[in-house]
């Protein structure tokens, strides 16, 4: 029994997920390597080196890995997981894109976004929006796992890890990178962020919107959306908090002017502390906050600005 | 060209299921059932790009029950052309859907297939990616703008860090994301005429797909609930909680 993960990198750095997977991964109870796959990708290849537990790095250095792009990973990952019993990445935009593309190819399913690990082929995982959880069992002879990050502590980075280059070359014509347009995060990232401050429709405008930034930056908190406030355009589509957007579970999640949609609920329900700005006393979001505050944002979270 | 559409039928989303006094699955007798919202928005951009005259056909698609139909009679109403419904009681995984939709690709030979990003009840979220690996064709999942050029498809996708365009060749898997459109109702008189429109309704059997076995669900819970409630009558006091209670200030 082996484990491979693919490692998620952006803009020359590892991305904070790796070291939950990692941590998911030895709870298998098996060996665990990382695939870094990428162009100019030394610097991520020798931080996940350093991720504990992990026995060796595989690094694919080629232009056409650049980008990440699921068609030519998945062909990677297909030709150098034959040994291994599990596949493992995290549930992130990425590892959603690349690893059931992995799956069909190896002719076998994938079990989504596991919260608990409850045998090497036993998995829970939440469905229907978070309204129950479901103990699922793998009998595939690759397991290709997804893992929810926020569920899984990160493991600490004082290993080090031998680095081998693989020497593969896919081709790819079916797919080629245009653009980006990334959105400049003032904060942390809302996925490893300690505190985050979310906003709804309740903020009115996109103006209004960054208000939260105030008590955002005292807070050192990431700023978070409800669906509502991005399909209004008041925050960017990389905020949403929920079912279909992204699962947080912060130290402290301060929701503003959002109702509490079940929806929303399932992205942010496992926080340690919830707080809720609202003026409808009735509003679901303070049926599973540890602290309502039932009044007008507007003259709230000025207060509470001034105040932190 | 032609546009294939995934259409499932799944509980509402404005209905809270429940876990089964047994555990064994989540009840769904007598529950509200609808077209999965992420398909609603496959369908309304087929139509687009039919009223654009990039598509010239739009099938819709739905394997499960003999109920199913009334999701896809719901996309014929909406605009589909016809409807391919491919009757199973049981429940299939993800990678099953993919492969009886590989065969109706095979069969069909869309130039675009548009599925949604995840269905709402099982939250998979990797139809459209399996079925993209299974047809050798590119992907884009998690699309909020489409714009399909010569032999081409531009797609702008919701990625982790905003953003992401990519050109996939044709023919190639769309899946979609909330931001892709707003989806229109049907109208009263479309709803008696798709009535008429042409269901193709098959077994599961016909497909001939060996059952893996690989998955098996073991037990559905319902979570532990969070305790909540608790007001506070003044932002004087929230920050004092917040210091001295529950010491995350
Ligand atoms: C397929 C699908 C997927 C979805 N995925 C998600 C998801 O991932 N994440 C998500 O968040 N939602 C999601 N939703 C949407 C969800 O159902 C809700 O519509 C949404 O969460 C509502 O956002 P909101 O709470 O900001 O807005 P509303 O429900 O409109 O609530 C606004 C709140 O602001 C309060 N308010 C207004 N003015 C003030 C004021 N001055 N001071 C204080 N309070 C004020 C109001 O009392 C109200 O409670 C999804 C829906 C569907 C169908
Ligand atoms: C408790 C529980 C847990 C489960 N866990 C897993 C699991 O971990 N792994 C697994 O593989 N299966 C699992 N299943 C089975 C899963 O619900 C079904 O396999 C599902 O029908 C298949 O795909 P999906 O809807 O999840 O696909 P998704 O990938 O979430 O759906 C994306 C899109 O694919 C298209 N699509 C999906 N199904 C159909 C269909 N029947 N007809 C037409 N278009 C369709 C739609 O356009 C949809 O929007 C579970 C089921 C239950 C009840």
């Amino acid at each position: 029994m082996s484990t491979l993960i693919v490692v998620e990198h952006r803009d020359g750095a590892l991305a904070a997920s790796t070291a939950h997977v990692v941590a998911a991964a030895r709870a298998l109870g098996a060996e665990v390597d990382l695939l870094v796959a990428g162009e100019g990708i030394d610097a991520v290849a020798a931080a996940a080196a350093r991720l504990d537990g992990v026995r060796a790095v595989l690094t694919a250095d080629h232009a056409v890995y650049a980008y990440q792009l699921a068609e030519p990973m998945a062909a990677l990952i297909v030709a150098c997981v034959d040994n291994y019993s599990h596949l493992l990445a995290a549930a992130s935009s990425s590892g959603k894109d690349i690893l059931p593309r992995v799956a069909a190819l190896k002719g076998v399913p994938q079990i989504s976004d596991i919260i608990a690990i409850e045998a090497p082929d036993t998995f829970k995982r939440p469905i229907y929006a978070g309204s129950a959880i479901a103990t699922l069992s793998n009998h595939a002879p690759l397991k290709v796992v997804s893992v929810r990050t926020s569920a899984f502590d990160a493991v600490a980075e004082t290993g080090s890890a031998e680095i081998r280059a693989l020497d593969i070359v896919v081709d790819n014509t079916l797919s080629t990178f245009v653009g980006d347009e990334l959105a400049t995060s003032r904060g942390p990232e809302l996925g490893s962020a300690r505190v985050i401050v979310s906003g709804g429709r309740g903020l009115g405008s996109g103006e209004n919107f960054k208000l939260l930034d105030g008590v955002a930056a005292k807070l050192g908190a990431a700023i978070g959306a409800s669906r509502a406030a991005v399909d209004a355009g008041y925050a960017s589509n990389d905020l949403q908090v929920g079912q279909t957007g992204k699962v947080v579970a912060p130290d402290l999640y301060i929701a503003v002017g959002i109702s509490g949609a079940i929806q929303h609920l399932a992205g942010m329900k496992d926080s340690k502390v919830i707080v809720a700005i609202n003026q409808d006393e009735e509003a679901p979001i303070f049926g599973i906050a540890d602290y309502g505050l039932v009044g007008d944002l507007f003259e709230v979270i000025p207060a509470l600005e001034s105040r932190l | 060209m032609k546009v294939l559409v995934g259409v499932k039928r799944v509980i509402d989303y404005n209905v809270q299921v429940r876990v089964r006094p047994d555990h064994s699955d989540v009840d769904l007798t007598n529950t509200k059932m609808a077209m999965n919202p992420f398909c609603e928005i496959a369908v309304e951009e087929a139509l687009r790009l039919k009223e654009r005259g990039v598509a010239s056909e739009i099938v819709a698609v739905s394997i499960g029950p003999k109920a199913a139909q009334e999701q896809l009679r719901t996309a014929l109403a909406l605009g589909a052309d016809r409807a391919i419904h491919v009757e199973s009681e049981n429940r299939l995984d993800s990678l099953e859907v993919a492969q009886v939709l590989a065969r109706l690709v095979a069969e069909e030979q869309p130039g675009l297939v548009i599925l949604g990003k995840q269905a709402i009840d099982s939250d998979n979220n990797q139809t459209g990616q399996m079925l993209a690996a299974l047809t050798g064709m590119g992907q884009g999942t998690f699309a909020s703008r489409l714009e399909v050029t010569d032999g081409e498809v531009r797609v702008t996708r919701e990625v982790d860090g905003g953003l992401r365009t990519l050109a996939l060749r044709l023919p190639a898997v769309i899946t979609t994301d909330l931001r892709l459109n707003e989806p229109r109702h049907a109208r009263l008189p479309d709803i008696m005429k798709a009535k008429k429109k042409p269901i193709d309704s098959r077994g599961i059997d016909t497909f001939g797909l060996a059952a893996s076995g690989y998955l098996r669900l073991e037990r559905v819970e319902t979570p532990a609930a969070r305790q909540g409630g608790s007001k506070v009558a003044s932002v004087d006091e929230l920050v004092d909680k917040l210091k001295h209670e529950a010491k995350v200030l």
